[in-house]
């Protein structure tokens, strides 16, 4: 048994250690790369592994713990202010898919009860899928990433009525329902109570006490203690373990510990729905596809031509950009993981036959599928599709002499302003369409899209720019354009921002000169003020000081860098960032003493 | 009675190390009509408020220079100060003029002594040469010249000297204080 444990890990690892980087590599996505390891691992692949339903099990808990790690990042407040999106346009996406799929299935011929459950089960989106698809465009921020997040949310509290009302429909077991379903409530009410008023006088205490012992293994078996303790508690009461898991994570969200939470449970997040994507791969019947192809690919394709269709309509209704209605459609497309259990309990319930269940999963699992491979085709079709659409009129008005800014975020955008004010002729690149539009309106040049893209680049004049400045969130992005830009455009001077110190040194690494750290300046700024407004030091011998200190400590970071590179091989960035940090405390010291004495008079 | 209003223009970019400049600044901001700018600590950036500087300007009487001379001039944020404030047709030239009858009065401090400003000292030129350009100033907006109050030798100077020094600078400024409403009411 144990052997059998360590030889599956060993499998599930090198399969995703083998497929996830050859799918970034083609441009694909991580998702894809794990459904592919599991489709090829699974038991219609090479059967290295069989339990299946075990595995997709476990691997639920990465579902459970990204809804933790996601209600970590929301406070009540803003969730309260999320309420109309979640309740509003997730009510209406999921009465509306579920409505259209009900509608259609009663046309094709089909029972009303199986119509109905279908079209509910199918309304359901995979909020992994469509998360991580989110977090890999970081779409997060943009309205249709807030909209998406809030529809998924809603899904799964609607997911918990819809796994009670399944067995109603079938084959009664037990009379009395109703009472039941009261006593239900009740218990979650009780839980819920339990959980706000412990996680305030209860969790956090002990979260302080564990954190005092200095203990980080403990810390860390706390935290995974915690989500699952909760999750395990909240499904006994007939709530998803995902929703229970959000919940504890608002709770803890205003708590000073929700970093430490944060770093401490992420890896784990990562393996888990790395595995739940490999687990969807290897729950794809083959058995039930091959005995009907043509049927399978019909319903998976009307499934996700109804469900876009309608997601498309919905999302001229909601505040989305113009450029981004198809996306979000997309984006929400898919079968979810709570489809799986309603078809389960469907079939548990005998209201259809476990061949139309497994049929249904099989449709769900291969919609799972389908979505990254048609984002993937949209994002590559959107990227030229803008080019063209901006190409055109540049063709009369050619992007000369202007320069290129890569992100327009709350850092590009004081570059930007301060650039366009000076009358330099500029083109912007960012991926929120929202920008976009209010930029136009203004007339800079804007081109919507992931910078890192080649085509985009290209589209946007960087052939005869006279200076590219990188001022993009996300490091990998940023390096990623950086080294576009050198491939293809070696003339052209780059401009970066830097978002850290090793951020800095790699970008150093890529040849870049022209570095600015993002905080630096801003915080020199604030120590001067410190020193002069507050502590009443002479303003211009601050000024000088903080010179020489900002000469110094630029001189120090280079004086590092070789440094940086003989340790290139550090297993943890922390440890790397830490060491960084003391090389630089020990020379900024030295940069101000031994001031030379010359008189003055 | 017009109140006296004395602009003094204080440049010392280190005046911890310049017991003379310090105590004339402090004498100055303790008489009642005077407005003390200390341009180092009001402007570290070099980023002068030209047009803050100009109000204030119009408003005086009398504009001080104080501030040691290095290198045969003055300090280098002084003469930021003029490059950005005073402007041609506001200070001179075709335009308001707005600094004509206005007294000029340069309040300086030399590290060397007397000796060094001779023909064959460490200098070579006597002291009043170096004055041209503060003269030619004034000249140029129409100010009245009034004789500048010069410390040689300000690094090794005793405290007695330094203490009849900021007397001297007292008296002469009490002194122009009272006589500027006369001069005001006489133009």
């Amino acid at each position: 048994m144990e052997h059998n444990l360590l030889l599956n890990a060993c499998i599930y690892l090198a399969a995703a250690v083998i497929a996830v980087p050859l799918s970034k590599r083609l441009g694909m996505g991580a998702v894809l790369g794990f459904l592919v390891a599991g489709i090829l691992i699974g038991p219609y692949g090479f059967r290295l592994i069989s339990e299946v339903e075990d595995a997709l099990h476990f691997a639920e808990f990465g579902v459970v713990l990204l809804l933790f790690l996601i209600g970590l990042e929301l406070e009540p407040a803003r969730l309260w202010a999320l309420r109309r999106p979640i309740f509003g346009w997730g009510g209406a996406q999921v009465v509306l898919v579920a409505g259209a799929l009900f509608g259609a299935a009663l046309l094709l011929g089909v029972g009303w009860k199986l119509a109905l459950i279908a079209g509910l089960g199918l309304s359901l989106s995979s909020t992994a899928i469509a998360l991580a698809s989110l977090e890999e465009r970081n779409l997060m921020p943009t309205p249709a990433g807030q909209a998406g997040f809030s529809i998924l949310l809603f899904q799964d509290i609607a997911a918990i009525p819809m796994i009670a009302i399944v067995p109603l429909l079938g084959i009664p077991e037990e009379a009395g329902g109703g009472g039941n379903a009261w006593i239900a409530v009740v218990k979650v009410a009780v839980v819920l109570a339990g959980l706000v008023i412990g996680g305030r006088f209860l969790v956090r205490p002990l979260l302080r006490f564990i954190a005092k012992t200095d203990a980080r293994e403990i810390f860390t078996a706390f935290a995974l203690l915690l989500v699952i303790a909760i999750s395990l508690l909240m499904q006994s009461v007939g709530v998803s373990m995902a929703l229970g898991a959000f919940m504890a994570g608002v709770l803890l969200a205003d708590s000073e510990y929700r970093h430490a939470l944060e770093t401490d449970l992420e890896p784990f997040k990562g393996l888990l729905l790395g595995l739940f994507f490999i687990a969807v791969g290897m729950s794809v019947d083959f058995s039930v596809f091959l005995a009907r192809p043509a049927v399978v690919l019909g319903l998976v394709a009307a499934f996700l031509l109804i469900k876009t269709g309608v997601l498309y309509l919905l999302s001229r209704v909601f505040d989305i950009a113009r450029g981004q209605h198809l996306q979000f459609a997309l984006l929400l497309s898919q079968g979810g993981e709570f489809a799986f259990v309603v078809f389960g309990a469907a079939a548990t319930a005998r209201v259809f036959s476990s061949e139309v269940a497994s049929t249904l999963v099989v449709v769900v699992a291969l919609s799972m599928v389908v979505t990254p491979l048609v984002l993937m085709a949209y994002d590559r079709l959107s990227s030229r599709g803008e080019g063209r659409r901006e190409t055109q009129p540049d063709a009369i008005d050619p992007n000369e002499d202007h320069v290129i800014i890569a992100g327009f975020g709350r850092f590009g955008q004081i570059v930007g302003r301060f650039l366009n004010a000076s009358g330099v002729p500029l083109t912007v690149l960012d991926h929120d369409p929202d920008q976009v539009d209010v930029l136009r309106r203004f007339g800079f040049k804007v081109f919507y899209g992931d910078a890192t893209r080649a085509d985009l680049m290209r589209a946007a004049g960087a052939a005869k720019a006279r200076a590219l400045v990188v001022c993009i969130d996300d490091i990998e992005d940023s390096l990623a354009l950086v080294d576009m830009a050198r491939r293809d455009y070696p003339q052209l001077t780059i401009i970066a921002r830097a978002r850290n110190v090793t951020h800095y040194y790699q970008l150093m690494d890529r040849g870049v000169t022209l570095i600015e750290r993002e905080t630096f300046e801003a915080a020199v700024k604030l120590g001067r003020t410190v020193l002069t407004a507050g502590l009443g030091q002479s303003a211009w011998r601050t000024r000088l000081a903080s010179d020489k200190f900002r000469k110094y400590n630029l001189r120090s970071v280079l004086d590092v860098y070789p440094y940086y590179k003989d340790r290139d091989t550090y297993v943890s960035m922390a440890k790397r960032a830490r060491d960084e940090l003391e090389q630089m405390i020990a020379r900024d010291r030295r940069a101000l003493e031994e001031e030379p004495g010359h008189d003055w008079d | 009675m017009t109140e006296p209003n004395i602009l003094v223009l204080y440049a010392h970019p280190a005046p911890q190390r310049s017991p003379v400049n310090r105590r004339l600044a402090e004498a100055a901001r303790a008489l009642p009509g005077v407005t003390l700018r200390d341009l180092y600590e009001l402007y570290p950036d070099f980023d002068i408020d030209a047009e803050h500087e100009r109000a204030l300007l119009t408003k005086a009487h009398l504009v001080v220079f104080m501030h040691p001379i290095r290198w045969y001039g003055m300090p280098s944020i002084l003469k930021e100060w003029m490059d950005v404030t005073l402007l041609p047709g506001w200070a001179y030239g075709r335009g308001v003029c707005a600094l004509r009858g206005k007294g000029f009065w340069l309040v300086t401090t030399t590290g060397s002594g007397p000796e060094a400003y001779q023909p064959g000292g460490m200098h070579g030129h006597p002291f009043d040469t170096f004055l041209v350009p503060f003269q030619q100033t004034a000249a140029l907006c129409g100010m009245d010249w009034i004789a500048p109050l010069v410390m040689h030798g300000a690094s090794h100077a005793g405290e007695a000297a330094i203490e009849a020094h900021v007397a001297e600078f007292q008296r002469r400024l009490t002194g122009y204080a009272a006589a500027i409403p006369e001069a005001a009411h006489g133009a």
